[in-house]
């Protein structure tokens, strides 16, 4: 106990700079995924039969496959096929890390905006156009917000698995938590064969989706002025 | 002359003829009930009048001014189908109120989004926005809504609800205003006060198409009733032409199932 008490500082050090690249992971690809996936969503939708055969093709190969391997190809394809790696250095990791996220996330968003899109009743349309709405109105006016309002618990849902999914970047060497976590266990600052560094990581996701929890809920009563 | 010409209309979905030479005119004022079993096209009609649907064939005239004509592409573009269709209001059977604005924020709504393409929007923005919101809160009074104004639809009776639609469908002023089996989704008793809105819409001489299984009702405010039977107007003529002096057979048929309950 005293030897922990001794390390926890340099221990705490690392992890905070570890949890820093997972929170920029986190925040990197929602930033991208929330749109992109948005895109895609209407691509699937599109009455132009090749563009939506082809977004479908893309979201069940992207979901139908693990993050990991995804992770993987993303950083050492252009190395291995084309010899030029692109990926250089810490931010290349980190670039290569957040494309694969990014791309990955916004598949799976993209068929719950679907979701959330198609289940807005037919009638909630016809009737903006109706009274003489346009498409573009009707959608930002009429239809978004209850888009909304059905798309926040499944999306509560794939955002806390996002947290998560971040470690999964230590695959291709991105320094983040659990990768400070390990450190200690290989030996690292003059610390080696510690294991509770690592155990001590899933405090700091635990008390993010703490916080996340609460937020997201909150935003959900938000939305429960309507029906 | 006539409010409204429709000459020809006919529908298809895939191989089954909804709707087959469709023809009427109707004057200003006048309230026109379209009565049939279910399946037999109203719905289609009312739908093709609002532009939902784009018929086959067929002219679609208000005041004269061809809205539609099956041979003529020109009428058939998105952005001069938006304006026209500001000719018709349409009441829907399941009201589709925007259920998160209030009463009054759906009766607004369209107003408020129309006012932003006037040229003179910007200098006169809130003279504009209080005139609208005068209006609106005018016409829920009129709808007897007035203590309700900021209630949301889930908080409304079904009812109220249809009086709240009735009364976003008059805030754009249309020509005609097209109900589609307004008290369907209504049970008996919330069915008259629907009802009754509509009876003091014709009172004030508003032109109305309603499609409806209420015959009592029909025949009491109707100044024009046309039988539709397979998509075709197998009958039409006043309430007592229709109802009392049937001349077609199968219109027999169908007002006896509601004569005899």
């Amino acid at each position: 106990m005293e030897l922990i008490m001794e390390q926890m500082p340099i221990v705490i050090r690392s992890l905070n700079s570890g949890f820093l690249q997972t929170l920029k992971l986190f925040f990197v690809t929602l930033v991208g995924a929330v749109p992109l996936g948005l895109v895609i969503a209407f691509g699937s939708m599109s009455r132009f039969k090749p563009l939506s055969w082809l977004t479908k093709l893309i979201v069940w190969i992207i979901r139908g496959t693990p993050l990991m391997i995804q992770l993987m190809i993303v950083f050492y394809f252009p190395g291995l096929v084309f010899h030029n790696q692109i990926w250089r250095g810490t931010a290349g990791r980190f670039a290569a890390a957040a494309a694969a996220f990014i791309i990955n996330y916004a598949c799976y968003f993209s068929v719950i905006y679907r979701g959330g899109i198609q289940g807005v009743p037919a009638g909630q349309e016809e009737a903006g156009l109706v009274l003489g709405m346009t498409k573009r109105q009707i959608f930002f006016k009429v239809k978004l917000l209850q888009m909304i309002k059905r798309i926040v618990p499944p999306m509560s849902n794939e955002i806390i698995t996002l947290v998560k999914d971040t470690s999964l970047a230590n695959t291709i060497a991105l320094q983040e938590i659990i990768w400070a976590g390990e450190s200690f266990v290989k030996g690292s600052q003059g610390i080696s064969g510690a294991i509770w560094p690592l155990f001590f990581t899933a405090v700091y996701y635990l008390i993010f989706n703490g916080v996340l929890t609460v937020l997201l809920g909150r935003l959900e009563r938000k939305l429960e002025y309507f029906r | 002359m006539a409010i409204l010409e429709v000459e020809h209309i006919s529908k298809n979905f895939e191989d089954t003829e909804v709707l087959k030479d469709i023809g009427f005119s109707l004057e200003k004022g006048e309230v026109l009930s379209i009565i049939g079993s279910s399946g037999s096209g109203k719905t289609t009609f009312l739908r093709c009048l609002n532009f939902l649907e784009q018929p086959d064939t067929g002219v679609i005239r208000v005041n004269g001014e061809v809205l539609f004509d099956a041979s003529v592409r020109q009428t058939q573009q998105e952005a001069e189908i938006r304006k026209k269709r500001l000719h018709f209001g349409l009441v829907f059977q399941s009201f589709n109120l925007f259920p998160q604005y209030t009463a009054l924020g759906n009766v607004m709504l369209a107003r408020e989004l129309l006012a932003k393409e006037q040229p003179d929007y910007k200098a006169r923005k809130k003279e504009i926005h209080q005139q609208i919101e005068e209006e609106a809160k005018a016409l829920l009074v009129q709808m007897g809504l007035g203590d309700r104004m900021e209630n949301y639809p889930h908080q409304l009776s079904g009812g109220q609800c249809q009086r709240v639609a009735i009364a976003r469908a008059l805030a754009l002023k249309p020509d005609i205003l097209c109900f589609d089996e307004p008290t369907s989704a209504l049970d008996p008793e919330l069915t008259g006060e629907v009802l009754k809105v509509i009876k003091e819409l014709a009172d004030k001489k508003m032109t109305m198409i309603i499609v409806t299984h209420e015959m009592a009702f029909a025949h009491d405010v109707a100044s024009k009733v046309i039988f539709m039977d397979d998509g075709m107007i197998l009958e039409q003529g006043t309430p007592q032409e229709v109802f009392e002096n049937t001349r077609e057979e199968r219109t027999k048929q169908f007002l006896a199932r509601y004569t005899n309950g």
